[in-house]
């Protein structure tokens, strides 16, 4: 399947879904769909690449760590990023973030995320082998 | 919500009974027509709190209550630590003692439209506002200790206010007990440029004149007057904050079951309020409190350098300062019994009746400020804290609007560029970096806040003082 992601209903906040062939473009998309909670990925310039790594007991909390170590990097550096390079392997995760230092005029950040959430948190596969990774970020 | 699973207490108060694994009941305070928006996720997440270990009385919602995750957001909760009770990073929630202050100032409504643009642009520009935005300050290790263990007090040390500010904040300007051994490297990594900064999303500062006075005499105590001019802001403990409830969620989660907690929900991941990682959450948590405190303390003292180049008056004495993201110890009757709880208010205020010792002296006849803030559009509120309160909610009060409207229906409903224009007919002027933010913040998008502030005064858990109108609004 094509990677994609997108966006689903939460009344005070947002939820963020990323779907793929494999776990890790499933994470990878919910990355992008984490960043277009901000601003449209698409005018975040992939110029500089920053690399993270997670350990987590399970997939959920996997996921959890991975969209707040971007949120750390993304708040402690002042940049955005919209192209994720990630390799799961067991309960551990490895990744290149790509992008480049906010700029206020151009990114016209919407909202700041101030955290991933447990909330509606999942990583599951369905019948067809496609992985499917969620939560509700806090904004 | 479906009411037929509701017992109807009293005109003001809904409770859902016992039921399952719940400790204790749940209690909603609200009008009808309030009950009949709120979401039926409420109910199922006041129930969930209402299990957690060690209890007392009931798990309470502010009449904004709307679900958030874990705890509603318009939720109080409090533990009794010498009966298992616990500590829980969700019942606080990301932005850890996020609130609002407000300022009096020394102008009147119509002194204020004569320089409405050049005030508004000044605010503009001074006040760093929006992500990733930075002030001209940067924290090196030991000023950064310095600020998580003296919270407001320490930015008054270093030049940011005056000493008289410090009684009008909550906890006299910072938590005593904030361990700043307890934040991470990477919370204060995160921090090192973001002091004196708004933040995002519903965070704003505004310029609010007053509009209708309910109590002349409470009003008064408060210096507020009719076209009275304040403002007001409302920001929390910025990325910090974030980081240290990000970090103690976590802990919480894989450390619960070693204290014979079962986690049914991640959120509400909870451990005892006495064990080694609840007191080392409380010490960071109200470490972060202390960082959101000098932030607020940081921007006042822009605003006042603002005030002074634009009308060579500086002179704008703080009100009041009031968390509504917290956790606190405090001294409650239970069941004829004083104890010390551990009470949680995520997306609710403190609110203290008259005569309590914790309150400054000039508000000790009247009761502590209730800062309850509207939207852009609307308006805000300026309650007090009333004796009934502290029988009723644990001295607890309603913080906002609270919103009807997701982000995305916001989104697609309305436009941003449409938001600022209507509003600027309306008088109010709208000062942002980006349309997009103003659309998911606009004002329909959020309940009726005088439906909210009125069911919070028709239960008593708050008198109603004064209500204010936007005049300038710079957002987040």
């Amino acid at each position: 399947m094509t990677p994609k992601w997108e966006h689903f209903e939460h009344q005070a906040d947002i939820g963020i879904r990323g779907t793929g062939g494999t776990m890790a473009e499933a994470f990878e998309q919910a990355a992008v769909a984490m960043t277009a909670v901000i601003t449209p990925p698409d005018r975040i310039l992939p110029q500089v690449a920053i690399r993270v790594r997670c350990e987590a007991p399970d997939r959920e909390l996997l996921l959890a760590d991975w969209l707040n170590a971007i949120l750390r990097e993304m708040s402690a550096l002042r940049m955005l990023f919209s192209r994720f390079e990630v390799t799961v392997s067991g309960n551990s995760l490895e990744a290149v973030l790509h992008g480049e230092l906010l700029d206020p005029a151009r990114h016209e950040p919407a909202v700041e995320v101030k955290g991933a959430t447990y909330f509606k948190l999942s990583v599951a596969q369905d019948e067809a082998g496609n992985w499917t990774a969620q939560c509700v970020v806090d904004v | 919500m479906d009411k037929s699973k509701l017992v109807r207490r009293s005109e003001w108060e809904w409770e859902i009974p016992r039921a399952g694994r719940m400790e204790v009941p749940g209690l909603l305070f609200a009008s009808e027509s309030l009950i009949d928006e709120v979401d039926e996720k409420v109910r199922e997440q006041l129930s969930n709190v209402a299990s957690l270990p060690g209890i007392v009385e009931a798990a309470f919602a502010m009449p904004d209550a709307h679900w958030g995750y874990g705890f509603p957001i318009g939720g109080v909760a409090a533990f009794d630590p010498n009966q298992g009770g616990v500590i829980s990073a969700g019942g606080v929630g990301f932005d850890i003692s996020c609130g609002v202050r407000t300022l009096l100032t020394p102008l009147r409504r119509d002194e204020v439209e004569k320089i409405r643009d050049t005030l508004a642009d000044a605010l503009f520009y001074h006040i760093p506002a929006g992500m990733g935005s930075t002030s001209r300050l940067s924290l090196d290790k030991r000023a950064m200790t310095a600020m998580l263990k003296g919270g407001a007090r320490w930015a008054v040390s270093q030049g940011y206010g005056v000493a008289g500010d410090l009684e009008c904040v909550e906890n006299g300007g910072g938590c005593g007990d904030a361990d700043p051994d307890e934040v991470s490297e990477q919370a204060r990594r995160r921090q090192t440029e973001e002091m004196g900064t708004l933040g995002s999303g519903n965070h704003y500062l505004e310029l609010q004149a007053v509009a209708e006075i309910f109590d002349p005499v409470i009003a008064a105590a408060y210096g507020l007057a009719l076209d009275k001019v304040v403002v007001s802001i409302h920001c929390g403990s910025r990325g910090l904050g974030h980081q240290v409830a990000t970090e103690f969620s976590r802990r919480m989660i894989l450390e619960a079951p070693q204290y014979g907690i079962h986690v049914t929900d991640r959120e509400l991941a909870s451990v005892p309020a006495h064990s080694p990682p609840g007191k080392a959450y409380y010490g960071a948590m109200r470490a972060a409190a202390n960082c959101a405190l000098a932030n607020r303390q940081i921007l006042s003292h822009f605003v006042r350098e603002v005030f002074k180049s634009v009308i060579g008056d500086d002179k704008l004495p703080l009100l009041y300062d009031v968390s509504h993201n917290l956790c606190s110890p405090e001294d409650h009757e239970v069941g004829g019994v004083k104890k010390r709880l551990v009470v949680h208010r995520k997306g609710a205020t403190r609110a203290l009746g008259p005569g309590h010792p914790d309150l400054p002296a000039r508000y000790r006849p009247v009761g502590q400020p209730v800062l309850v803030g509207g939207t852009m559009g609307t308006t805000s509120y300026i309650l007090a804290g009333t004796e009934e309160s502290g029988r009723r909610a644990f001295n607890s009060a309603c913080h906002g609007a609270g919103r009807s409207q997701s982000r995305s229906q916001a989104l697609k409903q309305y436009r941003g560029e449409d938001v600022v224009e209507n509003l600027r007919r309306r008088n109010i002027t709208v000062k942002t970096r980006s349309f997009r933010g103003v659309a998911e913040e606009a004002p329909a998008a959020y309940k009726d806040v005088s439906e909210v502030v009125r069911a919070t005064a028709g239960a008593g858990l708050a008198r109603l003082v004064a209500r204010l109108e936007p005049m300038i609004c710079v957002k987040g």
